[in-house]
């Protein structure tokens, strides 16, 4: 194989690269808290909503999640604009981030809100709790246990994914790595950095998220 | 609107609609065969994985290696380093080719969890009664361990399957002639972005979603957790 | 030269020693009855002898032949002379009766496929199941699954059965089919050595009774011995206590 490795290219601008890492946790971020108040919504309206409300958020979740991410960013940011609406490339992303958390998200707080049994709401009621408090001491604890590790998990894929940006050109981190690699060619090195840079983001962010969910919520989640 | 109305004929012209049908074909088959690949090359990675005997230490590190860090990798990068990386050696080497290999590292990572996960489900005892009447490890795994967690892995599996055909999407950024690709082409030639990006999402809608709901047939069809079963038995 | 000898065989699981020094002897045709106390180590000697469990001491010797567990081949020529059935029958569930009764002598031992499939059906005509060959075991009873389970060891042609507790799991009414196909086994003059809290069959049954606590023997004897003048202090205490109900 003729090819002679040179990383020092590329770690010499490891600072760009950190840059935009930044970038993608910041939209993994944005994308994840923007998405999950909607999905909450979206869950409450497919659970309890009239059948109207139900078909049409269960069109939408359905749609959503059998359609690629990055199609539903390309109608953004090409095909908007034929309707007036012009969205820069970050606002596309965004959105398409935004739309895909409150689907996905959705159908994993729906199999939350599923998985509270009668039996355990009518234990607390017999016990003498009233309505607010078996929410509060049952239902509620027993949704996060199920919910927060499938969020947490979403929100691991929902980093990743975030490298679908460097299609329209924003520069996260895989976009500044594929600009430094057009600049000097040594694509190798910074997509093996890169690569690099997303394991340690993602094993922070998955111990991060396992011990905030011991500690916060009780939730016995795997950190490796 | 009447844009679009306009370009509608022109959009739905037979070499249009060739395009997309072919694009579509290469879309299903790079999952199929990729994800199909990946299934087979998981299987391997995990006999290593479970090799017992401290010669295999660096083997079982490597598989464990392999999958720890290929599902901590975006598709995309992973796309883009197979890329690279075959370009340094082969020439002319097909874009297909070349993306059927990152699907198929990819889908290796991400189904070696399942595949363990359906292989240790397996109740010790099983494997006591086998090994009591001197089955081998591999004759253990084929008649024994094997047939018994076809239930467990193959819904996760297939439900990963299924998902990854949306993931294809991705590989049109190196240039294979998939769906999200021509797509990209289609509306560079004129045709109105809402027009040809919103048939292309009925159009993996319609490859998706029949899948996934075969995926949760399969889940629901093979699911009866092994506590109900043993149950049964000590009657 | 006695069929089977154990001397000294120690064991434990981690740090915690489940068998100190245990010995027995006994020659062909007997059967054997091990009782005594849960935790006692009865299931742990069972399972040693089949290299299920590590042991840590001591010397398994068969028909004279010793077997040494750390080496592959010695395991498997102990596995090859003995068969064990267990508690929870562990049939092979992807399999149904006649395959579970015929793939280790037709795959491991190699045998004919046709001369084992007649004599599968002979032995599950032996223990009353002639007509359940092609079902499944989730489709059996616990008494029939764990009668399979006793004609799948017999079909490895072995010189010594291991029982062990195998009537534990079954509900009363389907123990009875189960003892009565050890009844004949013990008729037919099969070396058996049984692991058993049915003290009632293992005085009908045994030929030697031998009594654990603690993982070591507190006492060896006929069943006469042991339950009608047990000498040791335990083993008075164990079979005042059992013998009552």
């Amino acid at each position: 194989m003729n090819y002679t490795f040179q990383f020092n290219v590329i770690l010499d601008r490891l600072p760009e690269l950190l840059q935009g890492a930044l970038l993608t946790l910041e939209l993994a971020l944005v994308g994840f808290w923007a998405g999950a108040p909607l999905a909450l919504l979206l869950a409450a309206a497919r659970t309890s909503g009239p059948p109207w409300v139900k078909r049409l958020a269960g069109a939408y979740v359905t749609f959503l999640t059998n359609t690629p991410v990055l199609i539903h960013i390309y109608f953004l940011f090409y095909g908007l604009p034929e309707l007036g609406i012009l969205l820069d490339k970050y606002s596309s992303v965004i959105i398409g981030l935004v739309t895909a958390t409150s689907a996905y998200g959705c159908e994993i707080m729906r199999a939350g809100f599923l998985s509270v049994r009668r039996s355990e709401i009518e234990a607390a009621e017999t016990l003498g709790f009233s309505r607010l408090q078996t929410i509060w001491y049952v239902v509620v604890p027993h949704i996060v246990k199920t919910v927060y590790p499938a969020l947490a998990n979403y929100f691991i894929v929902l980093t990743l994914s975030t490298s679908m940006a460097m299609i329209l050109g924003v520069n996260e981190l895989l976009g500044t790595a594929f600009n430094l690699a057009s600049d000097n060619y040594r694509h190798l090195e910074a997509f093996t950095v890169a690569a690099g840079l997303y394991v340690i983001i993602t094993f922070a962010a998955s111990l991060s998220l396992a011990l905030i969910g011991r500690w916060a919520f009780r939730v016995k989640a795997k950190i490796f | 609107m009447e844009q679009i109305l306009g370009q509608l004929p022109a959009f739905f012209s037979l070499t249009n609609i060739r395009l997309l049908l072919e694009a579509m074909g290469v879309t299903i088959a790079l999952t199929f065969f990729g994800c199909g690949l990946g299934f087979l090359f998981a299987f391997f990675i995990v006999f290593v994985r479970q090799t017992p005997g401290h010669w295999a230490l660096p083997l079982r590190a490597a598989a464990i290696f392999f999958v720890e860090i290929f599902r901590r990798i975006p598709f995309l990068v992973t796309t883009y380093l197979v890329l690279f990386f075959i370009a340094a050696i082969v020439r002319n080497a097909s874009l297909f080719a070349i993306a059927l290999v990152a699907i198929c590292i990819y889908a290796t990572a991400f189904t070696a969890d399942i595949i363990r996960g359906g292989l240790e489900s397996v109740p010790r005892q099983q494997i006591e009664a086998a090994r009591a009447m001197n089955f081998g490890r591999w004759r253990t795994l084929i008649h024994v361990i094997i047939p018994q967690s076809w239930p467990v892995i193959l819904p996760p599996a297939a439900v990963f399957m299924v998902a990854f055909v949306k993931d294809t999407a991705l590989v049109g950024q190196i240039g294979v002639f998939e769906l999200a690709f021509r797509s990209r082409e289609l509306n560079n030639q004129g045709y109105s972005g809402i027009l040809v990006f919103g048939t292309v999402a009925l159009l993996y809608f319609v490859m998706s979603y029949p899948l996934t709901r075969v995926g949760q047939w399969l889940e629901k069809r093979l699911a009866t957790p092994r506590s109900q079963k043993s149950q049964r038995q000590l009657r | 030269m006695p069929h089977l000898e154990v001397r000294n065989l120690s064991a434990s699981y981690g740090s915690l020693p489940v068998l100190r020094g245990v010995d027995l002897s006994f020659e062909r045709g007997e059967v054997v009855a091990l009782i005594g106390p849960s935790g006692s180590g009865k299931s742990t000697v069972l399972r040693v002898l089949m290299g299920l469990t590590p042991c840590t001491g001591g010397e398994l010797i068969i028909d004279g032949q010793p077997i040494v567990y750390s080496a592959a081949a010695s395991v498997r020529a102990a596995r090859d002379r003995m068969a064990i059935v267990f508690q929870q029958y562990n049939l092979f569930q992807n399999m149904n009766v006649m395959r579970n009764v015929t793939i280790a002598p037709v795959k491991i031992k190699g045998r004919p496929r046709a001369e084992v499939e007649q004599e599968a059906t002979r032995l599950l005509a032996r223990v009353g199941l002639a007509d359940k060959s092609h079902a499944y075991p989730d489709e059996l009873s616990g008494g029939q699954q764990q009668r399979v389970a006793i004609a799948r060891a017999l079909a490895l042609k072995p010189e010594i059965l291991l029982l062990d507790e195998v009537t534990s799991a079954l509900d009363p009414e389907l123990v009875n089919e189960v003892l009565d196909t050890i009844r004949d086994l013990a008729k037919d003059g099969m070396t058996m050595l049984i692991v058993s809290h049915e003290m009632a069959f293992v005085r009908e049954v045994a030929s030697k009774v031998v009594m654990m606590d603690k993982g070591q023997i507190v006492e060896v004897g006929t069943p006469a011995d042991i339950f009608d003048q047990p000498k040791s202090d335990r083993a008075r205490e164990f079979v005042g206590k059992i013998l009552r109900h």
